[in-house]
């Protein structure tokens, strides 16, 4: 599903060069819910970001869904994303002057899904994540959680094969941490999505059943852990 | 369909910010089409003035007559040729002479021009039926800026002097009939009326004339000897010209009024794009192509002047209505713009001048938008979401 080969990718940093990832050769298999972990600056972010066809790698080759990222041109990483991919972030990105119920509905109106179609699923997807009776709040209204609950239902509203979460907890107190994941996982388990998180949250780390560990840009581990049971780790 | 609704529900969820906008956007759109209609209507009623004073449907110039040569008038008259006559007899057309001749207005010397007219001419529309009062001994009219100018009114006697068609000086009283009001100054400055019959006889110039004003749809002859047509465009043209120079300081407020809500919409794009980066990110990650995005935020910024177009039309119909309907009152001081202007100036508002102005608007901001989202052509996903701007 996700392969790369010798992945490098550097950043120019004035006169000299930052290497962000250095030969990083990963591969991730449909249903899996993996975590890049690692300290601030591992290239957590970096990997993810190319995972997610948002950049390119310097060198090498990062394959999603066959697809070789470092030759799509803008519109067709757009439409990898578009059909296939959904992300959630840290600071949730939801659209502000949008109401939920229009923010989940917006990659759908990407995909020119037609009206009642889009309302069925954002309803489904919403319902899902626990919102449904908050459809027509806007952002500004909801608390941390809820955001990134929503966050959540506009990610997989659409279904997507993949789905890449950026520090999704970082913002969250505990308690939010535990019920974001676990609506994560029983996603994961009930339509086999592919999971990447990137964190350093231990709260996730529990949930993880493959952690890779990155540091400097560079594979330190790759281990299976035990699936969460999701009473482990609660406060 | 997607990019609109998208478009729309930025728009009217930025609430506060987008309704100033095109507030402000609207406030430009009343204004330039209540300037251009001021003007517009200024041009219009000048001309239908001037029209209707002194050129109806048009002039026959005697051959020799050149209004810019008072010198010319000397020779410039003679006998209407038969066509001519027809017209006249007809009262399709009606015959004008001119002289020049002196008044002593407080014992000073002031050169006038004289002009015979028929008392019973409704062709142009000089009050000439007050001419046929021949009570007053040789009755005359004059227009209130020349009466204003050598202190009289009505009912005064006027020592008026000229030069006969054989050269001699003869002088007589005339008896102001009436002092008229015009908006037209070329029938009004230095100009005394009398009746044309016995204004012949007085110079010597039997059934002769200068020129003939032919009546408003009345069909010129081809050609007559001795007697030049001039049109209303040929008529007309110094008031063109004069039209258009003063249309230059509403085209230099039309410009300023667009460039006004150019910047207004230029600076919302630059601000909204440099506010909502992390935004551009999130719709790139969830698969907006970058000429989608540049589609969206050039549509936004399109949009406020769609908008402004309908909050312009809700208040702006009814108050240039009224402004058409009731007209503005001019003050004394309108005579110095050289026009013929009247007591109240009516706006012209034409659909040309409505729809153009609005879709000229609409096309400048959609211009405007685009200028700074090509920005975002150049921008990197991940900057993006980072808040950066590459």
């Amino acid at each position: 599903m996700i392969t790369t080969e010798n992945l490098v990718k550097t950043y120019a940093l004035g006169q000299t060069e930052l290497k962000a990832l250095d030969h990083i050769n990963i591969s991730v298999k449909r249903g899996e819910f993996v975590g890049l972990v690692g300290p601030s600056g591992s290239g957590k972010t970096t990997l993810l970001n190319i995972m997610g066809a948002l950049d390119a790698p310097t060198r090498g080759t990062a394959e999603i869904l066959g697809r070789k990222v470092e030759s799509l041109s803008h519109a067709e990483a757009a439409a990898l994303r578009n059909e296939h991919i959904g992300f959630i972030f840290q600071t949730f990105n939801l659209l502000p002057v949008y109401t939920v119920f229009e923010n989940v509905e917006f990659p759908l109106l990407l995909q020119h899904v037609d009206a009642p179609r889009r309302k069925k699923l954002v309803e489904e997807a919403l319902a899902w994540v626990g919102l449904a009776d908050r459809a027509n709040s806007r952002p500004s209204q909801l608390s941390g959680g809820q955001c990134q609950r929503v966050a959540i239902a506009r990610a997989v509203v659409k279904k997507p094969e993949i789905l890449l979460a950026d520090e999704p907890t970082a913002n969250l107190d505990a308690e939010n941490s535990h019920h974001i994941m676990k609506t994560m996982a029983r996603l994961n388990r009930e339509l086999q999505t592919t999971f990447v998180f990137a964190t350093h949250d231990e709260k996730v780390v529990g949930y993880l059943r493959r952690k890779v560990t990155l540091v400097d840009g560079k594979v330190a581990k790759d281990e299976t852990a035990r699936a969460h049971s999701g009473k482990r780790g609660k406060p | 369909m997607m990019t609109l609704t998208l478009a729309l529900r930025n728009l009217l969820g930025a609430g506060l910010r987008t309704w100033l906008n095109v507030i402000a956007l609207s406030f430009s759109f009343v204004a330039i089409i209540f300037l251009q209609g001021f003007y517009n209507g200024l041009n219009d009623q000048v001309e239908r003035a001037t029209i209707d004073a002194l050129y109806a449907g048009g002039q026959y110039w005697n051959k020799a007559y050149d209004p810019f040569d008072p010198l010319s008038l000397d020779d410039a008259h003679g006998v209407p040729a038969p066509e001519l006559q027809t017209l006249i007899n007809d009262h399709k057309a009606t015959p004008i002479l001119i002289t020049r001749g002196t008044i002593y207005p407080q014992g000073r010397f002031r050169s006038i021009l004289l002009k015979g007219i028929d008392p019973n001419q409704q062709i142009i529309s000089i009050p000439s039926t007050l001419l046929r009062d021949t009570s007053l001994g040789i009755p005359a009219l004059i227009g209130s800026r020349m009466a204003r100018s050598i202190n009289l009114k009505k009912g005064d006697v006027l020592t008026v002097q000229w030069r006969d068609a054989h050269g001699t000086f003869d002088a007589r009283d005339v008896t102001i009939a009436e002092v008229f009001r015009t908006s037209v100054q070329d029938i009004d400055n230095d100009q005394v009326w009398i009746p044309l019959d016995r204004f012949r006889q007085l110079v010597r110039m039997d059934r002769q004339a200068t020129l003939v004003v032919l009546g408003k749809g009345v069909t010129p002859a081809a050609h007559i000897a001795d007697w030049n047509f001039r049109d209303l465009s040929f008529l007309l043209s110094d008031i063109h010209s004069l039209v258009r120079m003063k249309s230059i300081g509403a085209s230099i407020m039309y410009g300023l009024l667009l460039f006004l809500a150019m910047l207004a919409i230029f600076d919302t794009q630059v601000l909204s794009i440099w506010r909502r980066r992390k935004e551009m990110g999130t719709l790139m990650a969830l698969g907006m192509t970058r000429t989608k995005l540049v589609g969206l935020f050039t549509l936004e910024g399109a949009l406020h002047s769609a908008l402004a177009a309908l909050v312009a039309a809700l208040y702006g119909i009814p108050l240039l209505a009224v402004a058409a309907n009731k007209g503005f009152s001019l003050p004394n001081a309108s005579d110095s713009l050289g026009f013929a202007i009247g007591e109240k100036l009516f706006p012209v508002y034409s659909p040309f001048l409505v729809i153009g102005t609005t879709l000229l608007v609409c096309a400048v901001t959609m211009v405007v938008s685009f200028m700074p989202t090509r920005k975002i052509a150049h921008l990197k996903p991940t900057d993006a979401l980072r808040g950066k701007m590459t």
